[in-house]
């Protein structure tokens, strides 16, 4: 189909054309004639462009901070080069590696506890045979997604708190009571908790969509079969909706060290920094709180590199394990 | 298995112990969900003395009052957070989806001048978000100190919602674009006239994902806000609710009532917005969303 904002008939790739037509002037031309034809599109996309320019590309440029001993008043171009300083520094500092630990820890139990959670839920629900109570469910569990993490942290206050529901009922039936909140030996269990109570039911979405993607034949052939429902989730559901559930963990490994931050700085104080601090709040506290701006840059720095590294594999794989999904089915 | 109009055989309706089960679970989960929520409204709404009898919450009150809402709403900082808050979700959801709008489009035309460049400009920011420190620096540098916009330019556009509302724009018949074209409507016709109006459901959904992201957001006004009195809710509530010893502050402002139900009264307020909201778009969720996140 010829487009009106071609520049002339012909299929070939537009840049070959741009050239091939001007001949004496060379591209610039050419390139200019295109300029003018997309004029629109690209006014409508500059504001865009210069966002990502400014915010994102200037902060890239801003890492060089974590090669300088930077002091807020002398600015970039003022502060003094010191190389690697800071990145020996860390690989020196127990308070990183505490954090470096936590991280690890927190990442592991998301990666544990957390991702089969929703799984699990979206099964229970692909089950269900009434379509009513199914929506009614969904809606009620995707709404925790969109509160802040402030009050989904006042809500587990409220509940697990010292004073809360859970003790109050607790201290009624003459039990003693719980300490959950602020207890540094129930920090990880809590934080997967809470995590779980957030995000498990917008994750279903997902393996819901996957679900629905399945053979319905197959059930039947299944059934007619034999197969109780638990040997056709084993047999059929299970290996239908694997390459989905595989890409997924995947792509979780590629951020496996995204955990979040909000959560983890709303509730670093209330176990303290031994248990509580991760990357991102190790940062926070450094540069924020204790003015050490370049060293903070430098464990930023450092945590989205290896960050990019697990993000780019992880990418390859999921390609390939993509398209051997395709040649499969 | 029995009845023909029931639902396919090999859906089977199970057992009625495992129906009892999945009842359990199903009520379990909702539950869970839900009575958080419920007993912070029931607290909020509970008379001072009703929630200091029982121990600092309710999950039904016995007497209602009003006055912690009355309270808090007389004009304090909490009635400026939430001005603040509005404001910057409404004007910050505008903006961000205009500029979203006009990249995602741009970059779904094919062979636009210079597409590929852009999109690889746009990805890479995916791969490699900004750090925090970083950030901090070309906030200042720009003079955002204290500024609302600090709430809202460094976040203009997500790139996840960039990518899904590209490939919704690339999803719709080339031909009807085309047909327009012939008409003699320029890309701007085409854009307001043809594709805004089949795209309904995606932006419903995206300017939803924008619109929570400004109203949950409360970091920033921490790190670049000196004057309090510019925060939004979310920077308040973390102050009054969350922030530890800040209880007993909050009481000596507002001895009145009990402190307990302002702070659930505090949290009922922010929480409201959404809770309200989403049943709306929640219908285009299915639509909109869920196509697009697979590809991406």
């Amino acid at each position: 189909m010829t487009r009106i904002r071609g520049d002339s008939g012909g299929t070939g790739p537009p840049v070959e054309k741009a050239r091939a037509s001007s001949s004496v002037g060379g591209s610039p031309a050419g390139r200019l004639r295109r300029v003018r034809t997309d004029r629109v599109l690209l006014v409508i996309a500059v504001p865009g462009l210069a966002y990502f320019l400014f915010f994102h590309y200037g902060a890239l440029f801003g890492n060089v901070l974590a090669f300088q001993d930077y002091i807020p008043f002398l600015g970039v171009r003022g502060s003094e080069w010191v190389g690697l300083a800071h990145f020996e520094r860390m690989f020196g500092d127990p308070a990183f590696w505490n954090a470096v630990e936590n991280t690890l820890i927190i990442a592991a139990l998301q990666l544990v506890f957390f991702f089969p959670a929703p799984l699990a839920l979206a099964l229970l629900l692909n089950s269900l045979v009434g379509d009513t109570v199914r929506r009614f469910v969904q809606s009620v569990i995707y709404l925790p997604h969109f509160l802040s993490w402030v009050i989904v942290i006042a809500l587990f206050q409220q509940m697990l708190g010292g004073a809360g529901v859970v003790n109050g009922w607790l201290s009624d039936l003459g039990a003693g009571g719980v300490s959950i909140i602020g207890n540094p030996d129930a920090y990880g269990p809590l934080v997967i908790a809470q995590l779980i109570w957030k995000e498990c039911g917008w994750a279903t979405i997902i393996f819901l969509a996957a679900l629905s993607q399945v053979d319905e034949q197959q059930y039947e052939a299944a059934a007619l079969d034999g197969a109780g429902w638990g040997r056709r989730l084993w047999h059929v559901t299970l290996p239908a909706i694997r390459p989905v559930i595989v890409l997924l963990l995947v792509l979780r490994l590629g951020e496996f060290l995204s955990i979040g931050f909000e959560q983890f700085f709303l509730q670093r104080q209330s176990v303290g920094p031994e248990t509580g601090e991760v990357l991102e709040t190790f940062v926070y506290f450094t540069g924020f709180a204790g003015g050490d701006f370049g060293y903070a840059a430098a464990v930023g720095l450092f945590k989205g590199l290896i960050g990019v590294v697990l993000i780019y594999t992880a990418n390859k794989v999921a390609h390939r394990l993509g398209e051997q999904g395709v040649y499969k089915a | 298995m029995r009845s023909v109009t029931a639902p396919p055989a090999w859906k089977g309706r199970p057992g009625p112990a495992v129906r009892a089960a999945k009842a359990v679970a199903l009520t379990v989960v909702v539950a869970l969900v839900v009575f958080p929520l419920w007993t912070v409204l029931a607290t909020s709404l509970a008379s001072p003395r009703n929630v200091i009898e029982n121990g600092g919450w309710v999950i039904w009150p016995r007497e209602f009052s009003l006055d912690a809402y009355a309270d808090i709403l007389q004009g304090g900082i909490i009635t400026r957070a939430l001005l603040v808050s509005t404001g910057v979700t409404l004007v910050g959801t505008a903006l961000s989806l205009s500029c979203t709008i006009g990249l995602a489009y741009t970059l779904s035309r094919p062979r636009v001048y210079g597409g590929k460049p852009m999109l690889l400009l746009v990805l890479f920011t995916f791969l490699f978000p900004p750090g925090m420190v970083p950030l901090f620096l070309v906030v200042q540098g720009a003079g955002l100190f204290d500024q609302y916009a600090a709430l809202v330019l460094p976040f203009l556009i997500n790139v996840f919602n960039l990518v899904v509302m590209r490939g919704f724009f690339q999803a719709i018949p080339q031909e009807l674009l085309d047909a327009a074209r012939m008409d003699g409507a320029g890309e701007l016709a085409i854009l307001r006239k043809v594709v805004l109006p089949l795209s309904k459901a995606v932006i419903a959904v995206i300017g939803l994902f924008y619109a929570v992201a400004y109203w949950n957001r409360f970091f920033e006004a921490i790190i670049y806000f000196n004057d309090q009195t510019k925060w939004p809710i979310g920077t308040v509530l973390r102050q009054y609710v969350t922030g530890g010893a800040s209880l007993s502050e909050s009481a000596g402002e507002l001895a009145a009532t009990s402190p307990q139900s302002v702070q659930m009264a505090v949290v009922m307020l922010a929480t409201l917005p959404i809770v309200c909201v989403y049943p709306f778009l929640q219908r285009y969720f299915a639509k909109g969303v869920l196509t697009g996140a697979l590809k991406a």
